[in-house]
């Protein structure tokens, strides 16, 4: 099969292109020689089946970043029938470079002028024929947020395949063939504009303008970020939490009155794992999805919006001052959906200390699971308007996590990386974009949430009713005897010998943690499940396990992409015994110190 | 005596204001990534606006708006 692949710098809509080209079909595939993953897909032109491959966002294909390795070695090592290389229209005059660099190697290859909607409201015309002619390349003009031009692309890249005979071996001696062209591409890139492009005299993104002198103003920036930032939550629990809280009963209903009734030939054992463990578990998870993917949806508006990047902006001078920058915040907000996908991000930086930092600081985002757990306790312990401070409180506690450790490091992880971040004009999100990648996110989350959490809970079940013959869940129970082992260290800070269960098998997934406890109090509903827990223990209790659960590791995948990213062992182990170190820290200091408060009659 | 003479530094244009790039004297990764986003010896550049305590720059160079550190910034020379 022939091996289309796609290179274009960052932000020209290249992942936009591939998955419109390639529908939801894409997976992530590994190529030989390369210890990145790509995303390919197969996409069938004109009847014939082709590959296509997504290569990362470069600048430069002579450039200095690991992308910008990756690229090189791919071309080096994979023969390619087709080079589609995607710019940004409206930026033609700085983005040919990598159209000169890839025809310099003598590679196949058609330029995709993306964006062309903006190009033609910014006033960027583009000649493409006089530009196709002085290139030597096909040159096609689309849109691919809006599906402008797709069909003209496919078929472009059809002909492409089918037109000359295909080059089937590796580029070689691609160093010395880029260096060759370099003297002469500047140039060579000024006489295309010339010739084929008219730019405007000025500016004209109005809009754009108008936004920035508010957005990005530098007293009112600040505060107007944080201001949309709390309404975006706002909106999320206000519609969120009340289709979790209807979604809950309905499920409960149909456990209840549907699979209750079906299991009750087996025997008592297995009918409670199998509904107050399994089903329970899995429930309680996918009546939080509804909250999930209304985050994902806000969080990718934000994003694609444009008004993220200028959250880098705003929050460099302050993140700096920490050790890191402006990316490191992005980070970290998108932290607040998942850990996972953050820290895979911090392959934008180069500079190993910054990204190590950021590494250390990106766990302490309070993400979507962990705020599965910690909705339902605030719920089981607090009124509604009680537990939204506590939540508050949390995501407080979760920022202030992240300035200690990168206050406490920044010294031995210093870095002083140069920032250069473009600033894309204001874009209208589409609402099938949105929701099409919010859902994306939900099954992901859905995929890895189901797993850990069947796992899980059969695990704890086991610990529970292991040895054999032991009353479930009593001190003699394997979970019992853990639970007493921890005593001497969890006591202190409030945390129960169930608890201590929960907390355990938390360290796999947060998602295994509510699942955990209902087998752990033997409770189906997640009404009777909160009044056991609410009757076990006292709400300082509860605040600290919260708090503990915030802090500490937030789950095996986190950690397993830490170790994978930093390739150190050492720093990976590092990272977890620092976040279990300042959860039990901060545990500690709240419980005591609320204790102490009660003692003296200061608190109820 | 201030007043007329030329800016030398990006950060200290006003904002709005505009000046010709004379040359980058950043090393070699950064310079790349300099001239990949548009900034070239004769090409005009304009500085938007600075973020507070002393943040980065908001520049325009060609069609490509983006904020630099003023760390960064001084490696690129302005023509007077
Ligand atoms: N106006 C406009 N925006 C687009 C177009 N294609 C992509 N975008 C937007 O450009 C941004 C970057 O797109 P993305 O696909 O993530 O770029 P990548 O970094 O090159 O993969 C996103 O906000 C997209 O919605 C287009 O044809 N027109």
């Amino acid at each position: 099969m022939s091996t289309i692949a796609v290179v274009g710098m960052p932000n020209t809509g290249k992942s936009t292109l591939f998955n419109q080209l390639t529908g939801s079909h894409a997976h992530i595939g590994n190529w030989p020689g390369l210890t990145v993953e790509l995303m390919q897909a197969e996409l069938v032109l004109e009847g014939q089946p082709v590959q296509l491959v997504d290569l990362p966002g470069i600048y430069d294909l002579r450039g200095h970043s690991e992308d910008e390795a990756v690229v090189r070695r791919f071309l080096e090592s994979t023969p390619v029938e087709l080079v589609v290389v995607v710019a940004n229209a409206s930026q033609i005059d700085r983005q040919l470079r990598l159209a000169l660099q890839v025809r310099q190697l003598g590679l196949p290859a058609l330029l995709l002028l993306n964006m062309a909607d903006e190009a033609r409201r910014f006033g960027v015309a583009i000649n493409t024929e006089r530009l196709a002619a002085d290139l030597g390349l096909p040159v096609i003009l689309l849109s691919a947020k809006y599906r402008r031009g797709l069909a003209e692309a496919r078929q472009v890249m059809a002909e492409a395949l089918t037109g000359e005979p295909h080059q089937q071996a590796p580029v070689r001696a691609l160093d010395s063939r880029l260096a060759q062209g370099d003297a002469a591409l500047d140039g060579a890139m000024a006489q295309l504009v010339q010739a084929a492009v008219s730019l405007p005299p000025q500016w004209r993104d109005r809009l754009t303008r108008r936004l920035d002198a508010w957005l990005l103003h530098p007293l009112l920036g600040l505060p107007l970020f944080f201001l949309a930032m709390a309404l975006m939550f706002q909106a999320i629990y206000a519609i969120g939490v009340p289709v979790q809280e209807g979604l809950a009963t309905l499920l409960d209903q149909f456990g209840q009155g549907v699979i209750k009734p079906l299991l009750l030939p087996l025997p008592p054992f297995l009918q409670g794992f199998l509904l107050e463990g399994l089903y329970q578990g899995i429930g309680t998870v996918t009546a939080f999805l509804p909250v999930i993917f209304l985050f994902f949806l806000a969080m990718g508006v934000v994003e694609d919006s444009g008004y993220l990047s200028r959250a880098a902006y705003l929050m460099d001078a302050f993140m700096e001052r920490l050790g890191l920058d402006g990316r490191s915040f992005v980070l970290s907000l998108m932290g607040f959906g998942c850990n996972v996908p953050a820290i895979l991000g911090t392959r934008v930086m180069r500079d190993p200390g910054l990204r190590l930092l950021s590494m250390l600081v990106i766990p302490f985002s309070l993400c979507s699971a962990r705020l599965n757990v910690f909705l339902f306790m605030a719920a089981a312990f607090f009124t509604p308007r009680q537990g939204g401070l506590v939540i508050f409180g949390l995501y407080v506690m979760s920022f202030v996590a992240a300035l200690i450790t990168a206050l406490l490091f920044k010294g031995r992880f210093g870095s002083n990386e140069p920032l250069l971040l473009e600033l894309p004009p204001y874009r209208f999100p589409t609402l099938p974009q949105m929701l099409s990648r919010a859902w994306a996110e939900v099954r992901h989350f859905w995929f890895w949430a189901r797993r850990f959490i069947i796992i899980g809970v059969v695990a704890v079940w086991l610990l529970n009713n292991l040895p054999l013959g032991v009353v479930p869940a009593s001190a003699e129970s394997l979970s019992g005897r853990l639970g007493t082992l921890m005593e001497p260290l969890l006591a202190p800070i409030g945390i129960n010998p169930k608890l201590t269960v929960a907390l355990v098998f938390g360290f796999i997934a947060k998602e295994i943690v509510l699942g955990g406890l209902a087998v752990i109090y033997g409770q189906a509903d997640p009404a009777a499940l909160s009044r056991a827990i609410a009757l076990d223990v006292s709400w300082p209790q509860a605040v600290s396990f919260m708090l503990f659960t915030l802090l500490y590791t937030p789950c095996l995948s986190t950690v397993a992409v830490i170790r994978s990213e930093s390739k150190r062992l050492g720093f990976t182990v590092f990272s977890v015994l620092w976040s279990l170190l300042l959860a039990w820290l901060v545990s500690f200091v709240f419980f005591q110190g609320v204790s102490l408060l009660q003692r003296l009659g200061a608190l109820g | 005596m201030l007043e007329s003479s030329p800016p030398v530094q990006l950060a200290d244009l006003a904002p709005g204001a505009s000046a010709t790039i004379a040359s980058l004297s950043a090393d070699p990764g950064l310079r790349q990534r300099l001239e990949a986003l548009g900034f070239r010896p004769g090409q005009r550049v304009q500085l938007l606006r600075r973020a507070w305590w002393a943040g980065p720059l908001h520049v325009r160079v060609g069609m490509t708006e983006l904020m630099l550190r003023r760390r960064d910034a001084a490696l690129v020379a302005l023509a007077a």
